[in-house]
Order: structure tokens, then C-alpha cells, then sequence
């Protein structure tokens, strides 16, 4: 009990701290500032000259909490795992040869070739139910309680939906009455039931439909706004020309919300190449589910053999490269035209 | 009102079907069933897990959810008392008792003595036991065993039944979870992990997006693009060498490890700071110009712009980041098992939840009430704040 007790208390005073002391630092430093460099007491170019050299250092000022935290947890650590793949699990240095062992390792081509499968699946299926409800919803008078609840799973952690599905993929023997619903509806039409999570091939699939669930209500809200922004006119137009709900769909919507697809999509591949959660909880890449992070998990914790874990952290990275390079350019692009 | 309708049926041509049909528009029939459809795709495997946990644990484990308002029927059997209950009565020996035990909710369809029979007799009749003497059990699964001469059976003979178990709801199974499997103590924890780190990194986002947003300096626009770009690192990359970092200030001061409330507290705090500079930034920047720039004619120093002005103006991105936060950090495992660890006090729900998966596999009562109270704090988040989420959404995917 009293160590319950001292965890509140904890963290109570851990908000306390934080709130007076980032309150304390920006007040005090932005005191400081004016009161050592002021103007007041100067004559003609050194009022200026002051100015000036105020004005640069503000920023400064107020970016440094921010900048630590990013450099020490992030930039930092990012550049030391890439220094220990070259590292051999005592901290010899070994050259390529974890990337040599990777990509001759079994389990490592399986994951790859299981997250190729997770990156065509689930950013297409996220992406078109997504489009297809935000579409439905948006003529419908009840579109927006169906939108709420079609969002929902977005709040559920990864192991929360795992569990719920896990339930719903659940597996007795044939003769046994099925408590989950997939067996329940394959049994229902005389077919045998399948432990699906164990299905060779096809037990993959089955755990993305998890993230597809998920991810869909994010692409829908995405897309909704966006579709939404189309000009009136052109539906109009393309009514009076004749078109039919499809025609309107495919060749006046969708190219006009094109950009926004392209983000959605590569959005949602992010959050692919990252997946951990689902595979841990429910397969722990077992029957040939295996997927790059939860294999860099089993090799930095299970291993312990960090040189190896950061080789396949690397390799997640470099996937992710060409996406966070394309996000700079446009946002520099944006930046040009404010 | 109903003129208008009539004439306007009547200008239809005239065709073989009845009239009411063809007021109905099929096209916008069908959007109401695809979406209507869709929709309980996306909702019925939740709402399987809410029934579940809400039903009696002996009824969940034979029965799908669905049929959880329906009467389930089994076969079950049960050891009858040793000889030494035997009690004289009336000149004869008896036995007595109830085959469902302490259970008074379930209702007998038929008994028998063997595996092969268990449907031998109806509640009420009388069948010779082996070991002497004769049973009869009634539909409350009482049971009378009386034989002329003493019982002297070492061995308990069994007794096989069909039951029919009415539906019946109950809170048990979150009794449970809570109490025995220690889902309270990571109820707590979950909350002790995801309040500070909620919080810390707010006030140093809305300074940092500030100075990115309104004012001049070098280097701006590397670190802007620097944010834009850490967004998407993965955090698999930060995870072993912040782990040693962590083991190594530990061993300096003599702890154990390094895993501690104050370590998670600080990485999800760095974890979250892209997105909280990004989309405060955006919001930020999005102000008015003319009212930072006459503010600045004033005479006014940033500090007092920001303070007195964008912060107050920014509450709708602020909340719209706590959110995110809130939830990330709650639906997190992966830094909550590295930086925290999996020891019993320290699991997170998540964490905790996993460990139910792996040692209660079978017992979906107890993983489905689990299940639930994991999600049920972020549900109701995100119902309560559904309009700041979808706006921090909106703003937040890199446009």
C-alpha cells in the first residue's frame, strides 16, 4: 500500500517540478536577458547593437528545452544505434557483418517479405474503406454517428484490438461449439473451423485485417475533410453531363483528392513499418507471422545482443527514409510559400 | 402535404408494381444498407467483447456472445459425496446435496449414472446406482440418495446431466481482473505513467513552436525541417542506446536498474515533442499577422506576446496535442516494457494485458473484462474530445 501511495505522490510532484521549473527557466532566462543586455542605460549604435544581439539569442532561449530533450532521446540515440550495427554483441568492431547475417538469416527474409505483404495490404485496404465509408457518410443523415463509431478503434491500443480479435478468430475443434465468430459463421455454411492465427499463408492476413480495423477510421476522417473541399460546381457539372455516381467517384472525386490520398497512404505506412504491438501480443511471430520490429525486439531483449537489434532498427530506418525525405521537401516547399 | 405526393406519383408512368415501390429510391437504399453494413463490421467485434465480459464465465466458455440472451444447454457431470456425509433418516441411509453446488441459477434437462447416458431419466425419477440404493435429483439440481443398508463405497460415483444454463450477466468477471489478477494495480500505474508524461512536454512544445513560428533567426528553417523529419523516426532506433544511457546513470547512483517512473516519463515527454512542435506550430503560425504585429509596435516583447496572446489563442491545439499524448501513451507497450520493465508492480495495462494473453490464453473471462478495462479510459476520452482529436488529426498528418 504505501508504495502505492508514494507512486501518486511521485508523480504528483514530478507535474509539480516540471510546470515550476519550465515556468522558472523561460521566465527567469527571458529575465535575464532583458536585464543584462538592456537598452536603457546605452547611447545611439550600441542601443541597436543590443537590440541586435537580444533578438538573436531569444529564440535560442526559448528553443534549448526543447532542442535537449530532441537531441538527448532522439538525434543522439538514432546516430549511436547506427554506430552499434557495426558492432558485434560484446562491442567488437565487425564491419558489415551483422548486415551480412541479417539479410542470411532465415527469420530476417521472413519478416521482410511479411512486411512487404503488411505494406501493400493494409495502407490500400485503410485507404479505400476509408474513402468508401467517408463517402457513404457524407450523404447520409446519420453519416456522422457512423463515422464516430467507425473511428472508434483509433482510441484502442494495438493489444486491446489484438484481444478482441484474437476473440473473434477463436478456434475449438470441429463437433465443439465455436465462441468466435469467424468459426461461428464458417460452421454456420458447413464448413470445418480453422484455427486462423496458426493458417499457414494466410494467418498474416489475419492479423492485418487488426490494423486495417484501426487505421481505417483515420483515413476516413483524413479524407471526409478533403472531400468535402471539392467545389460544388464540378460534381454539378459532371451530374449535368450525365455521370453516373461511379463516373463522378472515379474521375471527378478521386483525382481531385488525389494529394491527400498520397498522404493518408503514406501515413499509414509509416505506422506499418513500425508495427509491433499486434504481432507480439498476438503471435510473437510465430507460424511465419515474424515482421522486422518485433524480430529487433527478440534480438535486443530476448538476445540481448544489441549490436544485431540496432542492425535491424537500421534497416526499419532506411524504409522509413524515403517517406520522412519526401515530408521535408513538401514542408520546406509550404514553408516557401508562407 | 400529401396532395403533392399523390400528384406527384401519378405523373410516374404507369408500371406492373405497386405503387409504394416506386417511391423507393434503390440507389439510396443501397448507401443506407453498405454503410449501415460497414459500419457493424467495424463495431461488432468490440461490442463481442463488452457482452463477454458482461456474461457468466461457465456460459461464455460453451456459447458465442451473440446468443448470450438465449438459454445455453450442456452436459456436464459432477462427483457425488463420499460415503461418510450418510446420515440415517427414517430407517434408511442418505446422501443429500446439489450437483450444481453453491450455483442456484441453473436448471436440469435430464441425469444419468454413465458417460454413455446421460439423458437416462427426467428430473424428478428415480435410477438404482451401482453402489446401492437409488438416486433422484430434481430441476434444481438437489439430489436424494438413500439405500436400506449403509453405504460403504470408497470411491464417489459420478453423476452425468444435461443442464440449461439461463442467460445471466454479471460484474464477477471484473471483479476478478481487478482484484486476483492485479488489473487494478496497472490501472493505477497506467495512470501514474500517463498524467506527468501528458503534461511535461506541453509548455516546452508552445515555446519552441512559438520561436519557429514568429520569429527570425538561422537555422530555422533546418530545425523545422529537422521536426518534420524526426516525426517519423522510428522509435526502434532510440531504444538500445537510451536503455544504456539509463543503465549507466543507474549504476552511478548504485540502483538496480534503470527502470524507473522518472525514465518513461521523459522519453514519452521527448517521444511526443515532434508532434506537439509540429502541430502547435502550424496552429501558431496560422494567427493573425496583423494582431503579432501591431502587438509588436506596441512595444510588446515576444515573451509577452506569447504569454499574454498565442498561448491563450493556441488552447484548441493544445488540447488537441494532450490528447494524442494521452492516448499514445496509454495504448503504448513498447517504451512502457523497455524503460519500465515487466515486473508484476510495474506493468502497464497493455504490459499486463500481454501477460494475461500469455498466461490466461483459454480464460476469456478474464481477458475480455481485461481487454475492456484497458480500453475503456481512452474510449471515453475519445468520445468526450472526439472534436479535438479529429482536429489535431486534420492538422497533424504532414499535409
Amino acid at each position: 500500500m504505501s508504495d502505492i501511495i508514494q507512486q501518486i505522490i511521485g508523480a504528483v510532484i514530478a507535474i509539480a517540478i516540471a510546470l515550476a521549473g519550465a515556468v522558472a527557466y523561460f521566465w527567469g532566462t527571458n529575465w535575464l536577458l532583458d536585464r543584462f543586455l538592456s537598452s536603457n542605460n546605452a547611447t545611439g549604435d550600441e542601443i541597436t547593437r543590443r537590440d541586435n544581439v537580444r533578438s538573436q539569442i531569444r529564440p535560442w532561449l526559448f528553443l534549448f528545452p526543447a532542442l535537449l530533450f530532441l537531441a538527448v532521446y532522439l538525434v543522439y540515440p538514432a546516430l549511436e544505434t547506427f554506430r552499434l550495427s557495426f558492432f558485434d554483441k560484446v562491442g567488437n568492431f565487425v564491419g558489415f557483418s551483422n548486415y551480412l547475417w541479417a539479410f542470411g538469416d532465415s527469420n530476417f527474409q521472413q519478416s521482410i517479405l511479411n512486411n512487404i505483404e503488411w505494406l501493400i495490404v493494409v495502407p490500400f485496404f485503410a485507404t479505400a474503406f476509408g474513402l468508401v465509408i467517408a463517402v457513404l457518410a457524407d450523404r447520409l443523415w446519420w453519416g456522422n454517428i457512423a463515422k464516430s463509431l467507425v473511428f472508434m478503434p483509433m482510441a484502442i491500443s494495438f493489444v486491446g484490438a489484438s484481444v478482441i480479435w484474437k476473440f473473434v478468430y477463436d478456434y475449438r475443434a470441429a463437433g465443439q461449439q465455436q465462441i468466435g465468430v469467424l468459426n461461428a459463421i464458417v460452421t454456420g455454411l458447413g464448413l470445418p473451423p480453422q484455427a486462423w492465427i496458426t493458417l499457414p499463408f494466410w494467418n498474416s492476413f489475419f492479423l492485418m485485417v487488426v490494423l486495417i480495423w484501426i487505421q481505417t477510421g483515420f483515413a476516413m476522417v483524413i479524407l471526409s475533410a478533403a472531400l468535402r473541399g471539392v467545389p460544388e460546381e464540378t460534381l454539378e457539372a459532371a451530374r449535368i453531363d450525365g455521370a453516373n455516381g461511379f463516373r463522378i467517384f472515379f474521375d471527378i472525386m478521386i483525382p481531385q483528392i488525389w494529394g491527400t490520398i498520397i498522404v493518408v497512404w503514406t501515413t499509414i505506412t509509416i505506422v506499418v513499418l513500425k508495427v509491433f504491438d499486434i504481432i507480439f501480443a498476438m503471435t510473437n511471430g510465430q507460424w511465419n507471422t515474424e515482421v522486422l520490429a518485433n524480430f529487433m525486439f527478440k534480438w535486443m531483449f530476448v538476445n540481448f545482443d544489441y549490436g544485431r537489434g540496432s542492425t535491424v532498427a537500421v534497416i526499419i530506418m532506411l524504409a522509413v527514409l524515403p517517406i520522412m525525405i519526401w515530408n521535408i521537401r513538401r514542408a520546406n516547399a509550404e514553408e516557401g510559400t508562407r | 402535404m400529401t396532395t403533392a405526393v399523390d400528384t406527384a406519383t401519378e405523373i410516374r408512368p404507369a408500371t406492373g408494381a405497386p405503387r409504394f415501390l416506386s417511391r423507393i429510391d434503390v440507389g439510396r437504399l443501397m448507401t443506407h444498407l453498405s454503410l449501415l453494413l460497414l459500419v457493424a463490421l467495424w463495431t461488432f467485434p468490440t461490442a463481442g467483447l463488452l457482452i463477454s465480459s458482461l456474461r457468466d464465465k461457465d456460459q461464455l466458455a460453451v456459447s458465442g456472445w451473440w446468443t448470450a440472451l438465449t438459454t445455453s444447454e450442456s452436459q456436464a457431470v459432477t462427483r457425488l459425496p463420499t460415503a461418510d456425509t450418510q446420515v440415517q433418516k427414517d430407517g434408511k441411509w442418505v446422501i443429500t446435496g446439489n450437483v450444481f453446488g453453491t450455483d442456484s441459477n441453473k436448471q436440469l434437462g435430464a441425469f444419468g449414472t454413465s458417460n454413455n447416458e446421460p439423458a437416462a431419466a427426467v428430473p424428478g425419477a428415480s435410477l438404482p446406482m451401482s453402489d446401492g440404493g437409488t438416486i433422484t435429483i430434481q430441476v434444481d439440481g438437489s439430489f436424494v440418495w438413500s439405500s436400506d443398508k449403509q453405504f460403504t463405497f470408497t470411491r464417489a460415483p459420478r453423476i452425468f446431466y444435461e443442464v440449461a444454463i439461463p442467460p445471466r450477466f454479471t460484474l464477477d468477471n471484473y471483479k476478478e481482473v481487478l482484484t486476483a489478477n492485479g488489473v487494478a494495480r496497472s490501472f493505477l500505474n497506467s495512470f501514474t505513467v500517463t498524467i506527468p508524461a501528458t503534461i511535461i512536454p506541453i509548455l516546452m512544445a508552445a515555446f519552441a513552436a512559438y520561436a519557429l513560428a514568429w520569429m527570425r533567426f538561422p537555422f530555422r528553417g533546418f530545425i523545422v525541417a529537422l521536426v518534420v523529419g524526426l516525426l517519423v523516426v522510428p522509435l526502434q532506433m532510440s531504444l538500445i542506446p537510451l536503455l544504456s544511457m539509463y543503465n549507466n546513470i543507474a549504476k552511478f547512483f548504485g540502483a538496480e536498474d534503470g527502470k524507473t517512473y522518472l525514465g518513461i516519463w521523459l522519453a514519452h515527454t521527448a517521444f511526443g515533442l515532434p508532434l506537439a512542435i509540429y502541430l502547435l506550430r502550424n496552429y501558431m503560425a496560422g494567427l493573425p499577422k496583423e494582431i503579432m504585429e501591431s502587438a509588436r509596435i506596441d512595444g510588446a516583447s515576444h515573451f509577452k506576446i506569447f504569454t499574454g496572446m498565442v498561448l491563450p489563442l493556441s488552447f484548441p491545439a493544445l488540447a488537441s496535442f494532450s490528447i494524442f499524448q494521452f492516448l499514445w501513451v496509454w495504448n503504448d507497450l513498447l517504451v512502457a516494457m523497455v524503460f519500465l520493465g515487466a515486473q508484476e508492480g510495474k506493468l502497464v495495462l497493455t504490459g499486463k494485458l500481454v501477460s494475461l494473453l500469455g498466461s490466461r490464453g483459454n480464460n476469456w473471462e478474464i481477458l475480455t473484462a481485461g481487454a475492456f478495462v484497458t480500453i475503456v479510459v481512452p474510449l471515453i476520452v475519445f468520445f468526450s474530445l472526439q472534436r479535438y482529436f479529429v482536429r489535431g488529426l486534420l492538422a497533424g498528418s504532414v499535409k
